[in-house]
């Protein structure tokens, strides 16, 4: 392929940031891009600032923050500890995966996104059917991976704890588990980036609080810094919860090199 | 593995117990009175409603015509996706300099959950075909792009270096080198996409769409008439498995007529 190469990847990759942010910039200012569709780093900056100090949509930028981020971890964690226990028993026993496949065959093809006006029906605006929607999108990838996890473990380990007379326990916790654990993990993220995107949808379907809200609000405003405030920290925080999901998985299995 | 053998008349037992369970507790649920039956309908009730809906006009339209509406939508999204991810996922795995210019944009804008895209979707294209559609296409676009990326880094080196020694020019190798060579990797993409895109439109007919199916949930939503929210659900996936099925369909086509 290319046979000589006169930058190194990072430097482009920093011009090219920095091209986007001065073309952006130069765009703006000269009105080539309308203010009401597009908004100026400046203007951001200004958006930025009034939602960390005054506050925008009834809370301060770390108040939203807070309320996205407790909820996704609600919903998540409420998922994880019903998904994975039960993708453990689906992978173990052929009788649990019997009974409880066809419950799932009817549930799976239903998107996450589209428990959202059941989820209003039932509970209302507040914070209990934001979790239940999340709780239902983070659910189906922790069961499936890890039933994965499961049916991928190598015979001869299940033979090996059999013959060294491992309890029923010790299996799980030695055995099951940590073999299983690669799978769980990839289910966990995939999860965790569902519980994000439900919980921005549901917030934008209706909330008082929490990123979504305030891209609910800066759209009837017409307020497109305010919409992008909103968006870089939906990134944000999708970013760093992926980031440290990945640290505890790095932490939580020292066996593995990579 | 060691797992309990299960007998087929065993599992077939309890197959059926656990579709028994569901709809026993929930008609007992429902029948019980407990919960107000506009809250939680019979699951005949649901069925019922959902004839309904194809006659009488719910939300503006019948239910065919809300799910025309949706899948114009998104085979819109889908194919712009597809039209633009694939070839740029290409060309970035052929030019280095194209990859070190996208990535770090692409890296980004990735993190943003497509859903966020609504307020300036609904801004800039407004909330008949051109929003919803731009949030389909923020869906299905990242995979699309990062397999057809994917597929042309990992052709064998030894047919590019044949290329070039004949003399092919760079963009007769992409077209007949990378291209045939990342079919499988780009059409597993193309699967990913599809299914990322059918959510999104979801979740784009919810907030800034004035019809389709999630516009109908909606609609059901505010009238508190669960058993519309079901119909749509059951209308949603039944869909998004019809798209699965004939997207695994062709994948297997083209495996199979490739040899694997």
């Amino acid at each position: 392929m290319a046979a000589r190469r006169r930058f190194g990847r990072t430097q482009i990759a920093v011009a090219t940031v920095l091209g986007t942010f001065a073309l952006w910039y130069v765009l703006t200012a000269t009105g080539v891009i309308s203010a009401a569709r597009f908004a100026s780093p400046r203007e951001v900056w200004a958006a930025l600032t009034q939602i960390s100090v005054q506050g925008y949509a009834d809370a301060k930028l770390w108040q939203h923050i807070l309320q996205s981020c407790k909820l996704v971890l609600m919903g998540f964690l409420a998922a994880i500890a019903v998904g994975v226990p039960l993708g453990l028993a689906m992978g173990w026993s052929k009788r649990a995966e019997a009974y409880i496949n066809p419950i799932f065959l009817l549930l799976r093809p239903i998107p996450p996104l589209a428990w959202i006006p059941l989820a209003i029906v039932w509970l209302g605006l507040g914070d209990a059917a934001k979790v239940m929607v999340i709780f239902v999108a983070a659910f189906v990838p922790s069961v499936i991976n890890t039933y994965t996890g499961v049916r991928a473990l190598e015979p001869y380990l299940v033979e090996a704890a059999a013959m060294l007379g491992a309890k029923r326990w010790t299996f799980i916790r030695e055995v099951l588990v940590p073999g299983a654990a690669p799978h769980i993990f990839t289910g966990l993220r995939l999860s965790l980036q569902a519980s994000w995107t439900t919980l921005v949808a549901g917030e934008l379907v209706g909330a008082l609080h929490g990123l979504g809200q305030v891209l609910n609000a800066a759209s009837q405003d017409i307020f497109p810094a305010m919409i992008l405030v909103g968006m870089i920290f939906v990134g944000v925080c999708g970013g760093a919860m992926t980031w440290l999901l990945g640290a505890i998985e790095k932490r939580s299995m020292p066996w593995r090199t990579s | 593995m060691n797992r309990d053998p299960l007998t087929a008349k065993e599992f077939w037992l309890l197959s059926t117990l656990g579709f028994a369970t569901l709809f026993g507790v929930w008609s007992a649920v429902a029948l019980s009175g407990f919960v107000p039956s506009q809250f939680l309908p019979t699951p005949w009730g649901v069925v019922e409603r959902m004839v309904e809906l194809t006659a009488k006009p719910f939300a503006g339209y019948t239910i065919q015509q809300h799910l025309v509406s949706s899948v114009g939508r998104y085979l819109l999204g889908f194919g712009l996706a597809a039209a633009i991810g694939v070839p740029l996922g290409l060309l970035m795995g052929w030019f280095r300099w194209l990859d070190d210019v996208v990535s770090p944009l692409f890296e980004a804008v990735r993190f943003i959950a497509p859903i966020a895209w609504v307020p300036f979707a609904a801004l800039w294209f407004g909330t008949g075909i051109g929003g919803p559609t731009l949030i389909i296409f923020m869906g299905a676009f990242p995979p699309a792009l990062i397999n057809a990326y994917r597929g042309a880094k990992f052709v064998e080196p030894r047919f590019i270096e044949a290329a070039q020694t004949l003399g092919a020019s760079n963009w007769r190798i992409i077209v007949e080198v990378l291209l045939p060579a990342s079919v499988p990797s780009i059409v597993a993409g193309l699967r990913i996409s599809a299914g990322l895109g059918w959510q999104s439109l979801v979740g784009a007919e919810l907030i800034v769409a004035s019809s389709g199916i999630g516009y109908l949930m909606v609609k059901g939503q505010a009238s508190i008439s669960t058993s519309t929210v079901m119909a749509g659900m059951i209308a949603i996936g039944s869909v998004g498995i019809i798209i699965d099925v004939l997207l695994r369909r062709m994948e297997a086509t083209i495996n199979r007529r490739r040899g694997r």
